[in-house]
């Protein structure tokens, strides 16, 4: 059953990947796209529903005016231009998940064209994506197929459509074919995916979920032969509903047209199912492009007029791009680039960059979120963000570190009550008496009681052997619960003995 | 109580203010010449077996009318402030869906259908307090001219029997023609509203585009589409448009602006001098090859009348209206194919399964569409696919709108020189049921060559009686039709033709129609 595939490698030799995707983006509007029923997930099926979205005769569609602000921003976001006058469109199928048999979308004239993002691998290549369009249209319901064994509609009884999701509003963003990512499209489909996800996130336009279907992107893979430049036979592989799918998918589709290539036959233009399970992509319907959906202007609305002061407020209430904000803080904080990508990767950036603005070093902020907080989180299978540990925990951790209270180790044990949930760490070391021994007679009687207990030690130390004060110093932090500070401890026994430091 | 059903709705508003009549006593009259005129039975359980009388009614709301007249009897007994036209009777073309009544569109798709929510118009009826008398026939999704195209029987026209009502909402015509309802409303997306008036000699308006609210109409051809009025006088067609008229956020296709004085325009038109200087074109292309006889003398004699009450007619050019038919039949087909899809059985209304293989989606779609849409909606929805098929998008439809911006165009151009545009409504008079239609579907287009350029264009139309044929006795249409959103001209044109009709006949038009009970008792329905 499975498809032949060549190794990624001889495939890389021998061909150069071009790429393409459309990604489709679910705003997290509070309504649909053109009526009252309420945007939602995870409800009763069948029950965010009005006549509209159900599309019962004589009703009829009205634009959200909040997704069309989302669109703008993510357009603008993309570096597109908006479109002053930008028209929907019907685009006409029969399927049961479409409530009217056509979707209304955008055609001719999208909200926003022409733009383009940069995309950084780890290893900090940067390639840039063309954005073709972005543009508006609506989600369909839900089918889900009843009584097969695959839960596909081949071999099903029946099937059960919730109309929860249709019109629910999206953002399709097509890209113009990517040439030149070679043997690392697989890793540039991921990032380019991730690095929409997080825009979206960024603007505050989407829950941005994949496993919730709030982005989901069809990869576009055709291959050509080394040193040549006319584009193959392209597939599109839909139902890629993670980031390491993406990835995986596209490998997957390079090995597979490779294969095709190498035996003389062609490439089928069709659209292919991921299967993230068997990690294989099977033939869906074929597509080609004389498939006729007869769009023509929605009759039912009125052109979406955009002016100038209009794209100028939504340009200014954009938050900072992903990309820039990386580059600046890593420029502020200067970590290094592993130090930097360790932070990103650990998703500790935000935690980092609070902690920072609430008052500590980036260096204090990065030791405690990288080490002791990522270590509680990993042992207690939570984000960083829900330990219970704040940027607030941090910076009183060092500002206590930092006026001789308590030194590393105690405080370490303090981030533990804190994220116990016994209080603020001040109250803590307050409350438990952690507070370093300062008090220099408590010390001398510590000091004191070692030397007598051991004599020889003393000893050696008057002899000169002053490394030897270490055992001393050992003993009186053991004697004070570790509470007191070594260095002083070691500045007392010299002087009782004394030995010039 | 015959008397009752002969009044205007401003005459009837006028006598219950006045406390000579009650709203109930009203209702109660028109329910029963309904079930006088409109043949048995009026239930769809029963409507294979065919009606023997006008078929205008394919549902009748006896009850609920009755019960929203008591009340608006009780509001005025106790004084309350009443809606303008609170407690007279109204017919509604079974396009628009109505809460707590059967919505068919005429088709066996919708058969038994059920609307969980009211029309936008159907809500403003309601708010005016108007007793809703039930659901009229039209041809099915209101595609046809002759109201033959009904799935639940033809609507007969009561000047003869005969003769076709027009259509699509031959039943909303046929209904105010034949006293059955002082008020109803139609839609209008090529004629709908003023063809019928013609040939039934009620008046019939269609509203500037976007004047009325479309949300709760079942959309046909969605930027022809337009609601209006139907009545025996051109004030009661004011009163109605004044009473659903107006914006309505749920159509983004509705124009945000003030609702005209469309009452005081009629009333204006209709008093003495009302007409003077008002410049009337008529309409070169629409006056004369192809026209009957008769509709032209008729139509003559109105000029000549326009004329002595002092308007100024003047010649205008419509030069692309001969592409108005082409265009409009690419047009609308497009739109109908597309808004016609959601019929499949999934949802709502007629399920079919096939008779024989699997039972799949397709099949199923496929069958229920074949079962439920009868051969018009079909040849229409066929015609409409191809035109938007990849290849032919930019010939057929591409091409349509460009004309549809020509027409536009020259309408501006003869707005320049005159207030309002004029021609027959029809070519015809009311042409016999079952013979003309029957035949080439292109000639019975054609028949729309007067109507669709407005739909077209977007702009006002208003159908009143201009008198009889010689050739046949039977009602000539006359059209004026006025710039967009200056609809309040045409119920001054109207009303001022109107009156100078009415004091040459010396009564309203109608009272040379036939009895429509004699006309049932002598006709022979078995045919």
């Amino acid at each position: 059953m499975s498809d032949e595939i060549l190794s990624f490698e001889e495939a890389m030799e021998k061909y150069d990947p071009v790429l393409g995707f459309e990604v489709h983006v679910e705003l997290n509007t509070a309504t649909k796209m053109f009526d009252a029923a309420p945007n939602g997930f995870g409800n009763t099926p069948n029950t965010n529903i009005t006549p509209v979205s159900l599309g019962l005769p004589g009703v009829l569609p009205v634009v959200n005016g909040k997704a069309v602000e989302s669109s703008i921003k993510l357009g603008l976001a993309l570096g597109c231009e908006i479109a002053p006058v930008s028209h929907f469109a019907r685009k006409n199928y029969f399927y049961p998940d479409t409530p009217k048999n056509f979707q209304t979308s955008q055609f001719d004239e999208p909200i926003a064209a022409n733009g383009s993002i940069d995309i950084e691998l780890e290893d900090g290549t940067v390639f840039t994506i063309d954005i073709e369009r972005a543009h508006m249209e609506e989600d369909a319901g839900k089918l889900t197929h009843m009584g097969g064994s695959s839960g596909r509609i081949q071999g099903a009884e029946f099937s059960l459509v919730d109309y929860n999701r249709a019109g629910v509003p999206l953002v399709e963003i097509v890209t113009r074919p990517i040439v030149g990512a070679g043997e690392r499209a697989p890793e540039l489909a991921r990032a380019y995916v991730a690095a929409i996800r997080e825009i979206v996130k960024n603007l505050g336009i989407s829950d941005a979920r994949m496993e919730r279907g709030n982005v989901r992107c069809d990869a576009n893979v055709s291959l050509m032969p080394k040193g040549t430049t006319e584009f193959g036979t392209r597939t599109e592989t839909k139902n890629v509903n993670s980031l390491r799918s993406v990835e995986r998918a596209v490998r997957y589709e390079i090995q597979r047209h490779a294969a095709v290539l190498e035996s003389g036959q062609k490439i089928v233009q069709e659209t292919r199912m991921w299967h993230e399970d068997t990690r294989e992509t099977t033939a869906g319907r074929p597509k080609s492009d004389a498939d006729d959906y007869r769009y023509f202007p929605e009759p039912d609305l009125v052109p979406v007029v955009t002016d100038e002061a209009w794209i100028e407020r939504l340009r200014s209430e954009l938050p900072e791009p992903p990309s820039e904000r990386r580059k600046r803080l890593k420029t502020d904080w200067g970590f290094s680039d592993e130090e930097f990508r360790d932070v990103v990767n650990a998703g500790a950036m935000d935690a980092i960059e609070e902690t920072v603005a609430a008052g500590a070093p980036a260096s204090v902020a990065r030791k405690w979120w990288m080490g002791e907080i990522a270590r509680i989180a990993k042992d207690r299978e939570v984000e960083l963000t829900e330990t219970g540990a704040t940027p607030q925990t941090v910076v009183e951790l060092n500002k206590l570190i930092e006026a001789k209270k308590i030194n590393d180790k105690i405080a370490r044990q303090v981030l533990g009550f804190v994220v116990e949930g016994e209080g603020e760490p001040a109250e803590i070391v307050e409350k438990r008496n952690l507070a370093v021994v300062s008090d220099d007679g408590a010390l001398n009687t510590a000091i004191d009681e070692a030397l007598a207990a051991m004599p020889d030690v003393a000893d050696k130390i008057r002899a000169g052997k002053v490394q030897a004060a270490g055992a001393i110093v050992g003993q009186v932090m053991k004697a004070t619960r570790g509470q007191a500070d070594a260095a002083r401890v070691r500045e007392l026994i010299l002087e009782k003995l004394g030995i010039e430091n | 109580m015959t008397d009752i059903i002969k009044l205007s709705a401003a005459e009837l508003v006028a006598k219950m203010e006045s406390g000579e009549l009650t709203s109930v006593e009203i209702t109660q009259a028109h329910i029963d010449h309904i079930i006088a005129t409109d043949g048995q039975p009026l239930d769809a359980d029963n409507r294979a077996a065919g009606k023997s009388g006008l078929n205008a009614f394919l549902h009748l709301n006896a009850e609920e009318a009755l019960e929203v007249a008591r009340g608006v009897d009780e509001d005025r007994a106790a004084g309350k402030e009443l809606p303008a036209l609170a407690g007279v009777p109204i017919a509604i073309k079974d396009l628009i869906v109505t809460k707590g009544q059967p919505t068919t569109a005429a088709s066996r798709m919708l058969e038994g259908w059920m609307s969980p929510y009211d029309g936008t118009v159907t809500q403003k009826v309601r708010e005016a307090r108007m007793p809703i008398l039930g659901k009229t026939n039209l041809d099915e999704f209101a595609m046809g001219s002759t109201t033959e195209h009904s799935a639940f029987g033809v609507t007969r026209n009561p000047w003869s029997l005969d003769r076709i009502p027009g259509g699509s909402g031959g039943g909303s015509a046929v209904a105010v023609a034949g006293y059955q309802a002082p008020l109803a409303l139609g839609t209008d997306t090529g004629g709908s509203i003023r063809q019928p008036a013609a040939v039934t000699g009620s008046v019939g308006v269609k509203p500037t585009y976007g004047s009325i609210s479309r949300y709760g109409v079942i959309a046909m051809a969605s930027s022809l589409d337009q609601v209006g009025p139907c009545a025996r006088t051109v004030m009661d067609t004011a009163l109605l448009h004044e009473a659903v008229a107006g914006h309505d956020p749920l159509d983004s296709t509705s124009q945000n602006r003030p609702v005209g004085n469309f009452v005081d325009a009629a009333r204006e038109g209709a008093a003495e001098g009302g007409l003077k200087g008002l410049r009337v074109g008529v309409i070169k292309e629409l006056s004369g090859e192809g026209f009957q006889e008769g509709v032209l003398n008729r139509f003559n004699e109105s000029l000549e009348l326009l004329k002595n009450a002092g308007a100024e007619i003047v010649e205008v050019s419509l030069p692309s209206v001969k592409e108005a038919i082409g265009a409009y039949y690419l047009i609308m087909s497009s739109e109908v194919s597309s808004n016609l899809a959601k019929y499949d059985g999934v949802r709502f209304g007629l399920r079919v399964l096939p008779e024989e293989g699997p039972i799949t989606i397709e099949r199923v779609m496929s069958a229920t569409r074949a079962a439920g849409f009868g051969d018009e909606a079909k040849r229409r929805i066929i015609l409409g696919t191809y035109a938007l098929s990849a290849g032919y998008y930019d010939a057929y439809y591409g091409s349509a709108q460009k004309v549809r911006t020509l027409i536009q165009r020259d309408y501006a151009k003869a707005f320049e020189v005159a207030d309002v545009l004029v021609s027959p409504t029809a070519p015809t008079t009311a042409f016999k049921l079952g013979a003309e239609s029957k035949g080439d579907p292109m000639a019975l287009y054609k028949g729309d060559i007067a109507t669709v350029p407005t739909n077209l264009a977007g702009v006002p139309s208003i159908s009143l009686p201009a008198g009889l044929a010689d050739e046949d006795s039977l009602p000539v249409g006359i059209q004026f039709t006025a710039p967009a959103h200056e609809d309040a001209r045409l119920y001054r044109v109207g009303a001022g033709l109107e009156a100078l009709l009415e004091s040459q006949w010396g009564a309203p038009l109608h009272e040379q129609m036939p009895d429509t009970l004699e006309l049932i008792r002598d006709f022979d329905f078995g045919a």
